[in-house]
């Protein structure tokens, strides 16, 4: 790899080195999220791989751009934004952990749980009041909870 | 901790297992999109700032020959009977 000084290819090479390595570090996680959101499994999420490619492609674009901005934060967003637009596709579970959750419950829950983003922050993200993000995440934990208790596992006070 | 904390810190738990495998592919096939993208994006951007130029230059031209700011000539003569 001769490093070259001409232009946009050195300037382009910069760039896909800093994306390269920032997806190196954060694509397993993102792509966890993703499939959590698409309720796939684990070995096989095909749609919360194009998620995340497309949302990535939007980091990529935006790269330069980015000053004091968290790609990481800004990859979620856009994944999540575009998993809100195109949910109709996802409706039914694959077999992912959340398969017994709507899209919107899904979304909730894995950015309230998982990714530990603030209650007003997910309001903002969605474009809904707080009050109906706390009445989702409730509902959803209560739908959780409930899978759980009827499939035979302890209920929750003895789960330590 | 309250009965609700109790309940979303075992959703929390259901939701922390291990990552899925990351095809090779992704970073290559999403910074191949992403440089589309961004061509994409600079091209709109340029045409619209010929689209500008050339709107701001039409106008100009036009406003230099029909200098719209000069009062109109007055299409009628006020009568004049001379001496």
């Amino acid at each position: 790899m001769a490093e070259q000084r001409n232009g946009p290819r050195a300037e382009r090479a910069h760039r896909t080195r800093e994306f390269d390595a920032f997806v190196a570090g954060a694509a397993g996680r993102l792509l966890h999220t993703a499939t959590l959101l698409t309720a796939e499994t684990r070995t096989r999420n095909p749609y919360a791989q194009t998620l995340l490619t497309a949302a990535l492609a939007h980091t990529y674009a935006v790269w330069e751009r980015l000053r004091d901005e968290d790609p990481y934060e800004l990859t979620r967003r856009d994944l999540a934004a575009r998993f809100a637009r195109t949910a109709w596709r996802h409706h039914g579970g694959r077999g992912g952990v959340l398969s017994a959750l709507l899209p919107q419950e899904r979304l909730v829950v894995v950015l309230r749980l998982y990714e530990g983003v603030a209650e007003e922050q997910v309001a903002a993200l969605l474009g809904l009041p707080e009050a109906r993000v706390r009445a989702v995440h409730a509902r959803a934990v209560a739908t959780l909870r409930a899978g759980r208790d009827s499939t035979g596992k302890p209920a929750g006070r003895t789960a330590a | 901790m309250s009965r609700y904390e109790d309940k979303e810190a075992a959703v929390r738990r259901l939701l922390d297992t291990p990552h899925p495998p990351v095809p090779g592919h992704l970073a290559g096939t999403a910074a191949e999109r992403g440089s589309r993208l961004l061509r994409r994006h600079r091209a709109v951007r340029r045409a619209a700032w010929t689209l500008f130029a050339l709107a701001l230059l039409a106008f100009v031209l036009w406003a230099s020959v029909a200098q719209p700011w000069e009062a109109p000539a007055a299409e009628t003569t006020p009568p004049f009977d001379g001496l």
